[in-house]
């Protein structure tokens, strides 16, 4: 393998690992600040979040939505789209998925299970994929189109469950009439764990392999790689981000009818959870590789369940997972700069002695390694 | 003269006056963060973390004037609490290849999360307020007095959105961020210092969007509970689009916004209560589709900072 390679591997590999670290000890400066000892509270965020099998199952449970929506910014990105549409899709798609659940409450569960399933992915799949139509044919930015939509889905959400599907028996907290208790997707045998996980991991292997193992997938990246090329080549650039906008949004909406059919079993405010935006910061960190997401959503999903234990144990309040997981993603985020550094650094020792002999025996007039 | 100004004689008036009242006390939060908004755009960056500034901006405000008695106080000390908030998604979006947008979305967990944590001893006591301006003593009408005690901040957005469009327009700075907005590699070979200017006015957007979260907790509705700016911040890059990246028209807009919020609540009030929230949609899908309307198919809105959302 060539020296380059290889750095660049070791520099994917150690750069994320050390923005965590550079997180951490911001985070622990901040405990420090409240006269924490830092070592407790990263004791028992771990004991919360991946400790022992009961609580990894509390971060599995949050994993699975942001493994599904990441997929929502991953997807289209390939193509070179920045969509953050994830929560308005996960809304949407919860939304049908229950408007469906309640049209089919008298069928077997498997037929009724597989008409939301479809429902929650043509309800994400269209919402994201009118922003790839909308970016396609008339040029309008996706990424505010998408910001947009959000605001549209949650009031169209909102709309529902106050009018045509309200339950009269919810007062307090308007939600829409429950889905067939049949219906609701079980856990995995012997866990707490419902089937989100293995839908949200499957979806994750499935993106790989169109990603990097089909030629559709190699179509999107030239797209996403360089445009103009893309076209110059004859690929339909804008069928494939029309096309890959709707896998997205179908991810997205999946998800939202997995928090419907497995967590809420109704359709209600609750939904609205930050799910779609944690997605959109998982898929940036993960560098829009959705196997490396599966690893960011458990790991965001760890520091999510660590909530209730940090204010238990250590009287903190919820408020200090949001500045924990605000600091990851700062950081990692902030890593992306320096990708390639440790390359221009290297060959410069290395490479660059080679070069020097080379240029000096037989191409004097190559100045470009100087 | 004198019945024309008894309450009971306006009667019909009272629902635009309560109208007026709503859209001149709602617009102040999104005239400045708008403002905030428009200022970094033209440098060619977006920022959406503004709803993270606005939120400091917000409890940082509340705390100090609490603790000092001073609403001034309060109002400066947020402001350099917005620019703070400013400096890190500057200090991190100049860097190469670090996208704005998730930035953005972090620093809104990040923001959001330090002010619920700083903010939860606040929420009980009461801070001190800005002092209103009365501006319907004229009146003696008590429902025209209490629409048009206004926030002092409101003169103070308006006479900054008539400064911005000036500086803008005929300033050699303006235009100096102008020219880096639109072509930032043009720019940077005419020796135009990109990354400075960017710094400088992704810094001043983050303070500005601060002060409207101030006017949040110390005017109206005037107390700190989280969740309080409600998505203004993110709703101020739709908004910016309305305007057209023009400041006078952010003025505007942020009218046009402020009274969509301030309907909301009167239609619900008249009984129709689950249209209320297809109404909230209004502003976003009216701004979705003058964006649909303004497009070309090259890829370009009209009046849009041309490197906006673009990687150099």
């Amino acid at each position: 393998m060539d020296l380059n390679q290889a750095v660049d591997r070791i520099e994917r590999f150690l750069l994320p690992l050390l923005s965590i670290g550079l997180a951490l000890i911001l985070f622990g400066l901040f405990c420090v600040c409240q006269g924490l000892n830092p070592l407790d509270v990263y004791a028992s965020i771990y004991r919360a979040a991946f400790g022992r099998w009961s609580s990894f199952q509390n971060t599995l449970l949050r994993a699975a939505p942001l493994m599904l929506c990441s997929l929502c910014t991953i997807l289209p990105a390939q193509t070179g789209l920045i969509v953050i549409g994830n929560e308005g899709a996960l809304v949407i798609g919860a939304l049908s998925a229950t408007c469906v659940g309640m049209l089919v409450y008298g069928f077997a569960p498997f037929f009724a299970q597989l008409l939301m399933v479809f429902a929650g992915c043509l309800g994400g799949g269209l919402w994201i994929g009118l922003l790839g139509l909308l970016r396609a044919k008339r040029g309008v930015n996706e990424t505010i189109s998408g910001l947009l939509l959000n605001y549209v889905a949650i009031a169209l959400l909102n709309f529902f469950v106050e009018g045509p599907i309200r339950d009269p028996a919810s007062l307090n907290n308007p939600a829409s009439f429950p889905l067939a208790d049949s219906h609701l997707l079980g856990n995995l045998p012997g866990m707490r764990v419902h089937f989100g996980i293995i839908v949200g991991f499957v979806a994750c292997l499935l993106s790989t392999w169109l990603i990097y193992r089909t030629p559709l997938g190699f179509s999107a990246r030239v797209t996403g790689g360089n445009y103009r090329a893309a076209q110059i080549v004859g690929l339909s650039v804008n069928r494939l981000m029309i096309i890959f906008s709707i896998f997205g949004g179908a991810a997205a909406g999946l998800a939202g009818m997995i928090e419907v059919a497995a967590v809420h079993g109704r359709a209600n405010d609750d939904l609205v959870a930050g799910y779609g935006y944690g997605g959109v910061l998982v898929a940036f960190v993960a560098r829009q590789n959705p196997l490396v997401a599966i690893f960011v959503s458990v790991l965001v999903g760890g520091i999510l369940a660590s909530g209730g234990i940090l204010q238990r144990v250590h009287d903190l309040p919820d408020s200090t997972v949001l500045i924990f997981q605000g600091l990851v993603f700062l950081c990692v985020l902030w890593s992306d700069s320096f990708y390639g550094k440790l390359n221009s650094l290297v060959p410069h020792f290395i490479h660059g002695s080679c070069h020097e002999i080379f240029n000096s025996s037989c191409a004097p007039e190559d100045i470009s390694h100087g | 003269m004198v019945e024309y100004n008894n309450a009971s004689t306006i009667g019909w008036l009272s629902v635009p006056i309560a109208i007026l009242a709503g859209v001149l006390r709602g617009s102040v939060p999104f005239l400045f963060v708008s403002l905030g908004e428009c200022l970094t755009e033209k440098s060619g960056k977006i920022n959406l973390g503004l709803e993270g500034s606005m939120l400091l901006g917000a409890v940082s405000a509340y705390a100090i004037s609490f603790h000092t008695g001073s609403a001034l106080v309060g109002v400066l000390v947020a402001i350099l609490v917005g620019l703070l908030a400013g400096l890190i998604h500057a200090a991190l979006v100049l860097q190469p290849r670090v996208n704005d947008v998730a930035v953005g979305i972090a620093m809104i967990i990040f923001s959001s999360g330090m002010a619920f944590f700083f903010g939860k001893p606040y929420i009980q006591p009461k801070a001190a307020q800005i002092s209103p301006l009365n501006c319907g003593a004229w009146s003696h009408n008590p429902q025209i007095k209490s629409a048009l005690s206004l926030s002092p901040l409101l003169f103070v957005g308006i006479v900054l959105a008539i400064a911005m469009h000036w500086f803008f327009s005929s300033t050699s700075w303006g235009m100096l961020i102008r020219a880096v907005g639109e072509n930032p590699v043009g720019s940077r070979a005419m020796g135009i210092p990109v990354n400075a200017f960017r710094f400088w006015c992704i810094l001043s957007g983050s303070g500005l969007a601060a002060i409207g979260g101030a006017n949040l907790t110390l005017f109206y509705p005037g107390s700190w509970i989280e969740r309080i700016s409600s998505g203004q911040g993110l709703v101020a890059v739709a908004l910016v689009i309305f305007a057209r990246w023009q400041p006078i028209n952010c003025l505007y807009a942020s009218l046009f916004f402020g009274g969509a919020q301030a309907l909301g609540p009167a239609l619900q009030a008249a009984g129709v209560s689950s249209y209320y929230y297809l109404f909230n949609a209004a502003p976003y899908i009216l701004t979705l589709l003058i964006m649909v309307a303004t497009c070309s198919r090259s890829g370009t809105l009209a009046y849009m900072p041309e490197s906006l959302g673009k990687d150099e």
